[in-house]
């Protein structure tokens, strides 16, 4: 099976269920082949004064791994996703007021940030917080070979020479955010960042498909 | 959080006497600091909490349980060995199970070390805090070690590899998703199935040399556990009078103490413990291991069924994992099949962006200059035209002088145009007198030697030393 796949360009199947956790506000889990990730939003709520920003909402991404205390690769990722939520997120309409996001790894299996991405995505959607736009996060790997591979399990990753993961808007479908390991020549990033965009209308339908189905017995 | 402190000084400080000052700041930061952590749990009502003492009195639960019952328990495995999620009700528990080589405990050469982590993400609830040792916290730990650990229910002795040298260090780290009540029993059952569900990788020992089998060169072997040890939590209401199995989050708000007493299927209790500061009688303890022991091979009927289950799908080669435990039919979850994506014009495209692109001017980079020995200069810089207008002759004349006792260093005699300059500035601006010196030794082209600095710089500390004695 992994044979195959390597030899075609396309994101493994993937799934998402929202609003399953009780106590966040908003909730999703993101699986992506066999990686998942489990996002649970709380907000807009009660700012630590030292936290507070006068003109806009304070977020804050943790990310637990799954074994072990979060690390320097964590705060990393954390980074990525809290800077593409603020770029989405409308946080001027909610002045001094804390969301805080948190994303708990429940199985890493390659293009971990892009799950991780999409699944802060599904769960702000979840928590019906005001967006300028939804995003979604694509990892892109390069083999060896120069081949581009989309959505790399743990096992592509590890044999890449280049892996990239991009932050994609669904307006214009431009790039918010770009975090990329190993090395690429400008044309290879140029192909993997259309490749990204190419593919990010697939993940954009189906935010589509499954708001619908979620709406779909109430509108 | 200075909003808190106004108030709460005006009203607990007043009644202490003044010598008790120092008393009552250290217990309002205390408070201050309980105040901050409770900050963002929703308080329960007076009303709610009236209501569910009621609804509790006459044998009714808020969900429709009975007295006894358990909420509904789900296990799921993920893909790999030693990982489950455990479902109490809405209440979500992730357990992962990981092993390392290291060495023995010094006094325990030849047993292995089992080492538990739970942890309350700040997903659970929006009171639990990211790294913060709240007491609830720690009780849980205590509580799930005495259970798993202290009740010797996994052999230690097969985790040794070298004695004295290697043993397998387990680490079991359960992380609370959601909270709604009764955590300990979830993080129990999460921990044991993961337990049991683990396998670590096969270890050859030829001589001195220790070899880590890979899953793929030999089947990874399961830990050896002698029994399943299973909490179950009590909690009592109105001073011991009603007692609840599993107790809700809800119920907890309200509840007066907890007992919570770790069973295995055996009927053999391992751990033992009240909370709350309640008064139970003995026939209320034993009735509670009685129910205890029916909950307990319940429960661990389930556990062993979902192992089974798991280890005949993994058998048959089936799907497994935790995408396959998704729930397919609720309309809150969706599932997408393998999505191609199309690759036909992406080369023509990134071409057309580079091409499109201009490529960064050819300008060549100037080749670094060294003016002076340990320094470097890229570039000519800017010329600097900050109040060139007023400076401009004395900075000449500066620049005649600053050659010259660069020339003689030795002569030490004052012109009297220098002393005008260092009347009218005081010493700041003399060091800006000094860097337009450089800039313009470097504009009128007067070839800057390394001596010639230096003595721009011996001359400005004289300047200094004369200036106290004008």
């Amino acid at each position: 099976m992994e044979v195959e796949e390597q030899s075609i360009i396309a994101l493994r199947e993937f799934g998402c269920e929202q609003n399953l956790l009780s106590r966040p506000d908003g909730s999703a889990s993101f699986v992506q082949g066999d990686s998942s990730v489990l996002a649970g939003v709380y907000g807009p709520a009660e700012v630590k004064v030292s936290k507070e920003i006068y003109d806009r909402a304070t977020l804050e991404v943790v990310i637990q791994p799954k074994v072990g205390l979060p690390g320097v690769r964590e705060r990393a990722r954390e980074q990525c996703v809290r800077e593409t939520c603020e770029a989405a997120l409308l946080s001027f309409l909610h002045p001094r007021s804390s969301l805080s996001l948190v994303l708990q790894v429940i199985h890493d299996d390659g293009s971990l940030l892009s799950c991780c991405l999409n699944a802060a995505c599904m769960a702000l959607m979840d928590a019906g917080l005001p967006m300028g736009c939804l995003f979604c996060g694509v990892t892109c790997a390069i083999d060896p070979e120069g081949r581009i591979i989309t959505d790399p399990t743990a096992q592509q990753e590890k044999n890449s020479r280049a892996v990239m993961t991009f932050a994609i808007d669904s307006a214009q479908h431009r790039v918010m955010m770009s975090s990329t390991k190993g090395s690429f020549s400008v044309n290879e990033l140029q192909q993997c960042i259309a490749v990204s965009q190419r593919a990010s209308e697939k993940i954009f339908q189906f935010y589509r498909d499954s708001v619908r189905r979620r709406y779909s017995k109430t509108l | 959080m200075r909003r808190y402190c106004i108030s709460l000084s005006s009203s607990s400080c007043v009644p202490h006497a003044v010598g008790n000052k120092h008393i009552s700041c250290l217990f309002l930061i205390e408070w201050l600091l309980v105040l901050n952590s409770k900050m963002r749990e929703t308080p329960l009502s007076n009303c709610e909490r009236q209501f569910l003492l009621k609804a509790i009195e006459e044998k009714k639960r808020l969900d429709g349980r009975q007295t006894y019952d358990y909420r509904n328990i789900k296990i799921a495995f993920g893909t790999d060995y030693g990982c489950c999620i455990v479902d109490l009700g809405k209440t979500r528990v992730l357990a992962q199970v990981s092993c390392e080589l290291v060495a023995p405990k010094e006094n325990r050469p030849t047993e292995g070390i089992i080492f538990f982590n739970l942890e309350l993400s700040p997903m659970a609830s929006p009171a639990f805090e990211l790294g913060r040792q709240s007491e609830l916290l720690v009780k849980l730990n205590r509580l799930l070690e005495r259970c798993l650990r202290n009740s010797k229910c996994i052999d230690t002795e097969s985790l040794c590899v070298v004695s004295g040298e290697k043993v397998w260090q387990i680490r079991v780290d359960v992380h609370v998703l959601n909270h709604d009540g009764n955590i300990m029993d979830a993080a129990s059952i999460a921990a044991i199935t993961a337990l049991c569900h683990f396998r670590r990788p096969d270890v050859g020992i030829q001589g001195e040399e220790v070899t880590v089998y890979s899953p793929e060169e030999r089947d990874p072997i399961p830990l050896s556990i002698y029994h399943m040890p299973i909490c179950v939590s009590f909690s009592f209401f109105q001073q011991g009078t009603y007692l609840l199995v599993d107790p809700s989050e809800r119920e907890e708000r309200v509840m007066d103490g907890l007992l919570v007493i770790a069973m295995n299927k055996h009927r053999e209790i391992c751990s033992i413990q009240s909370s709350g500061g309640i008064m139970l009688l003995k026939e209320q303890v034993l009735r509670c291991s009685k129910i205890a022991s029916v909950k307990v091979s319940e429960i661990t009927e389930l556990i062993n069924k979902a192992l089974e289950n798991d280890r005949k799908v993994r058998k048959e080669g089936g799907k497994y994992g935790f995408a396959e435990s998704m729930p397919k039919e609720r309309i809150t979850a969706l599932k997408t099949d393998v999505a191609p994506v199309e690759m036909t014009d992406i080369e023509k495209k990134a071409e057309d962006i580079i091409s499109g692109t201009e490529p960064p001017s050819d300008s060549s980079v100037p080749s670094p200059v060294v003016r002076a020995p340990g320094t470097g200069q890229v570039g000519e810089g800017l010329e600097n035209t900050w109040g060139l207008d007023q400076l401009e002759e004395d900075e000449e004349e500066l620049v005649d002088q600053a050659m010259e006792e660069g020339q003689e260093t030795e002569e030490r005699c004052q012109s009297p145009k220098q002393g005008e300059v260092v009347v009218i500035s005081d010493s700041e601006e003399e060091e800006v007198v000094i860097l337009h010196q450089g800039v313009q030794v470097k504009d009128s082209n007067v070839p800057a030697s390394s001596s010639q600095q230096q003595g721009t710089g011996v001359s400005k500390k004289k300047k200094k030393k004369k200036k106290p004695a004008q």
